[in-house]
C-alpha cells in the first residue's frame, strides 16, 4: 500500500504543482522514487512531528498540498494539536499519512501499533478520514484527496497488502464499496481487514451462507443515503475493525442511526487486554478473534 | 494607505496602541494586559515600517508574513490591524463582548489581516518556517516574522523550528522574541532559564542580535537587516512587561489583571493625556 500510495501521489505530481511530500525521516526505500523525480517538492523534516506539521500548514499557506508521512502513531498522536490548530482549523489541504495503521508493525510492539488513531482522527472538525482496504482503494484515494483540497488523514497498511479489488472501483468519499453480495449478514469493514472478511464470506458460501462484504474506505465524512442503500436488507451487520473500539460503528450510528435501528449490529475489534502480547499481525488478529475463521464462528453463533 | 503611516513617528503610533490595548481589555475585563505592552513598540516598527504591505488588501499576493506565536496578546494586534485599516476599529469596542468578532486569542475568523490562528503556545514558529521555505522553493523574495514570547520558548516545537530554519538557511525568516521576563507563573528564571539565549540561537544556526525592545531606532535596523550566510534572523528584544504603564511595569500580577476604570485613567494620562484625538471611541 505505501508503494502504491508513492507511485498514485507521483503520478499526480507530474500534471498538478501542488503535491508536496514531507516525511519524519522515515520510508527508506520507498520515498525515493517521489524524491528523485520532485526534489523541490520532497523533505525530511526530521524525526520531529510537530514540528513536520506546522510546516506542511505553513507549505500549505504558500499554495502546496502537503502529505505528512510516518509510522503508526508518529504523525498523529506525537503532534494532534498541530493537527487540530493548524491544518484542521484552517482547513488547510494537509493530508496525514500514517503507515501501519492497526497491528501492522506486529512485534515491533505498543508503541508502533495504531489502534486508536481513526476515533481520534474522526473527533477533528473537518477532517476526512481514509482508510483504504487495499492498493487500488489507496490510489483512488490520494486522487481523491488531493481532489478534494482539505484536510485528510490517510491510514495505511505497511506494505505487500493484497489487492482485493480486480478493476478500479467507483470510489466517491463518503461512499461505501461492495465488494461481495449478500442478503441477510454483512461484514463492514476499513484497511486490509478487509481481505478477512473476503476470506470468510468464502468459508460461509460454502456453507451456502451469502456475506456482503462492505470495504468503508471512508469514516468521516458519510453519504447518509449511501449508508442505507449498502445496508438495505442486512439483518445482522458485523463491524469488523483492526482498532480499539468500533470507530466505523461509531461513525455510522452518528450519521444515521436508523440504519442501525433497523439491524442488530456486533462490534468486532481488538482486545484492549493483549497490548503487551507480541507476533505478527495475524497472531494478534487471531488472538481478539479477527482472523477468519473466529470471525466465522461468530457469525455462526449469531445465526444459532 | 496604512493607517500606522499617519503617526508622526513609530513612537506615536506605538503609544496609540498601548492606550487602544488599555481600553479595550479595561472594558473586556480579560487578561495578558502585561504581554501586550511589552511588544507595543515591536509592532508599531513592524507594521508601520518594515513589513511590505498593502493596507487595502490584506490578502494582497506579494506581502510580507507576520504570525504572532504569543496568541494571548490578542488584544493588541488587533488593535495594529484596525489601525492599519484591515479590522474595522467598532470591533475594538466589542473586544471579548458576547458575540464578538475578536476574542481573547489570535484567530483568523472574523479578524481580516490575521495570517495564522494561534492561542496554544510553540505553533507558529514551525508555521513560519513551512511558509518560508514554501516561498523559497517557489522563488520568492517575501519575508516571514514570527514574534514570540519568552516563555513559549519552553516548548519543544520551537527548538524543532529552530533547528529545522538554521539547517535549511530560511534567510527569509526572523523570529522575535519578546523578552519581557515574566511568564504565567513566574520569572522566566525562576521557571525555565533561556540564558545564555543569545547563544542559543546562535548554535542552531542563526544570525541573533540582542536589543532593547522598546529602542524603535534599534529595532528597525534589525528587522530591516537582511542576514550573512543564508541565516536565519532571531532578534532577542529585551523588553519590559506592561511597558509604558508604571503601575504595570514588571508585575506578574499584570499578566492576569484587568484594569479597573481609575487604573485604565491614570494609565491613559501617562500615554499621552486624559482624551486623546486618535481614540476609536471615548470612554
Amino acid at each position: 500500500m505505501r508503494n502504491r500510495f508513492v507511485d498514485a501521489l507521483s503520478a499526480i505530481a507530474e500534471t498538478d504543482p501542488r503535491p508536496f511530500l514531507i516525511t519524519g525521516d522515515l520510508g527508506f526505500s520507498v520515498l525515493e522514487r517521489f524524491q528523485n523525480c520532485f526534489p523541490d517538492r520532497f523533505l525530511n523534516a526530521g524525526v520531529a512531528e510537530q514540528n513536520m506539521t506546522g510546516l506542511a500548514a505553513g507549505l500549505a499557506m504558500a499554495g502546496y498540498y502537503p502529505f505528512t508521512y510516518s509510522i503508526a502513531n508518529f504523525p498523529t498522536l506525537r503532534c494532534l494539536e498541530q493537527i487540530r490548530n493548524d491544518i484542521c482549523y484552517h482547513r488547510l489541504p494537509v493530508c496525514v499519512v500514517a503507515v501501519g495503521g492497526g497491528v501492522a508493525y506486529g512485534a515491533s510492539g505498543y508503541s508502533h501499533h495504531a489502534v486508536e488513531d481513526l476515533a481520534i482522527m474522526r473527533a477533528l472538525d473537518g477532517m476526512t478520514v481514509l482508510a483504504p482496504a487495499d492498493p487500488v482503494e489507496t490510489a483512488c484515494a490520494v486522487e481523491a484527496i488531493v481532489a478534494a483540497g482539505r484536510p485528510a488523514y490517510l491510514r495505511l497498511g505497511k506494505g505487500g497488502e493484497p489487492n482485493l479489488h480486480r478493476s478500479k472501483p467507483g470510489f466517491v468519499i463518503g461512499r461505501p464499496l461492495m465488494l461481495r453480495a449478500g442478503t441477510e449478514i454483512c461484514i463492514a469493514a476499513s484497511g486490509p481487514i478487509v481481505g478477512n472478511a473476503l476470506a470468510v464470506a468464502d468459508m460461509l458460501a460454502a456453507d451456502g451462507i451469502a456475506v456482503r462484504v462492505l470495504s468503508f474506505p471512508t469514516l468521516n465524512p458519510h453519504e447518509p443515503d449511501a449508508l442505507r442503500a449498502a445496508f438495505e436488507g442486512i439483518g445482522n451487520a458485523f463491524f469488523l475493525e483492526e482498532h480499539f473500539g468500533n470507530p466505523l460503528l461509531a461513525s455510522i450510528a452518528e450519521v444515521a442511526p436508523d440504519i442501525l435501528a433497523k439491524m442488530r449490529s456486533h462490534p468486532l475489534s481488538l482486545a484492549r487486554t493483549n497490548k503487551h502480547v507480541l507476533g505478527s499481525r495475524d497472531y494478534l488478529l487471531s488472538l481478539s478473534g479477527l482472523a477468519p475463521d473466529g470471525i466465522a464462528a461468530r457469525i455462526r453463533q449469531s445465526l444459532g | 494607505m496604512n493607517g500606522l503611516k499617519r503617526f508622526k513617528s513609530s513612537e506615536a503610533a506605538a503609544r496609540q496602541l498601548r492606550r487602544d490595548t488599555i481600553m479595550m481589555i479595561e472594558r473586556s475585563k480579560t487578561s495578558h494586559i502585561g504581554s501586550c505592552l511589552s511588544m507595543a513598540d515591536i509592532l508599531a516598527v513592524l507594521y508601520r515600517d518594515v513589513l511590505n504591505l498593502d493596507a487595502r488588501d490584506p490578502k494582497w499576493v506579494q506581502r510580507d508574513i507576520y504570525l504572532q506565536s504569543k496568541g494571548h496578546a490578542a488584544a493588541i494586534l488587533y488593535a495594529c490591524l484596525a489601525r492599519v485599516g484591515y479590522i474595522d476599529p467598532v470591533e475594538l469596542a466589542r473586544f471579548c463582548q458576547d458575540g464578538a468578532s475578536l476574542g481573547g486569542h489570535v484567530t483568523t475568523h472574523g479578524a481580516p489581516g490575521v495570517e495564522l490562528s494561534v492561542g496554544s503556545l510553540g505553533h507558529a514558529l514551525p508555521v513560519g518556517a513551512g511558509w518560508a521555505l514554501g516561498m523559497k522553493r517557489k522563488g520568492k523574495t517575501r519575508r516571514v516574522f514570527v514574534v514570540l514570547s519568552d516563555g513559549e520558548c519552553d516548548e519543544g516545537s520551537n527548538w524543532e523550528a529552530a533547528l529545522f530554519a538554521g539547517h535549511h538557511g530560511l534567510d527569509n525568516l526572523s523570529a522575535i522574541v519578546d523578552c519581557n521576563g515574566i511568564q504565567s507563573f513566574g520569572s522566566v528564571e525562576e521557571v525555565m532559564r533561556l540564558e545564555p539565549f543569545v547563544q542559543k540561537w546562535r548554535d542552531f544556526g542563526w544570525q541573533a542580535v540582542e536589543l532593547n525592545g522598546h529602542d524603535h531606532a534599534a529595532l528597525r535596523q534589525a528587522l530591516e537587516c537582511r542576514t550573512e550566510g543564508g541565516k536565519p534572523l532571531c532578534i532577542i528584544a529585551r523588553t519590559v512587561k506592561g511597558r509604558g504603564v508604571s503601575s504595570m511595569e514588571n508585575a506578574l500580577l499584570w499578566h492576569y489583571r484587568s484594569p479597573s476604570k481609575d487604573d485604565a485613567d491614570a494609565a491613559l494620562i501617562e500615554l499621552g493625556g486624559a482624551s486623546c484625538e486618535t481614540d476609536l471611541w471615548t470612554r
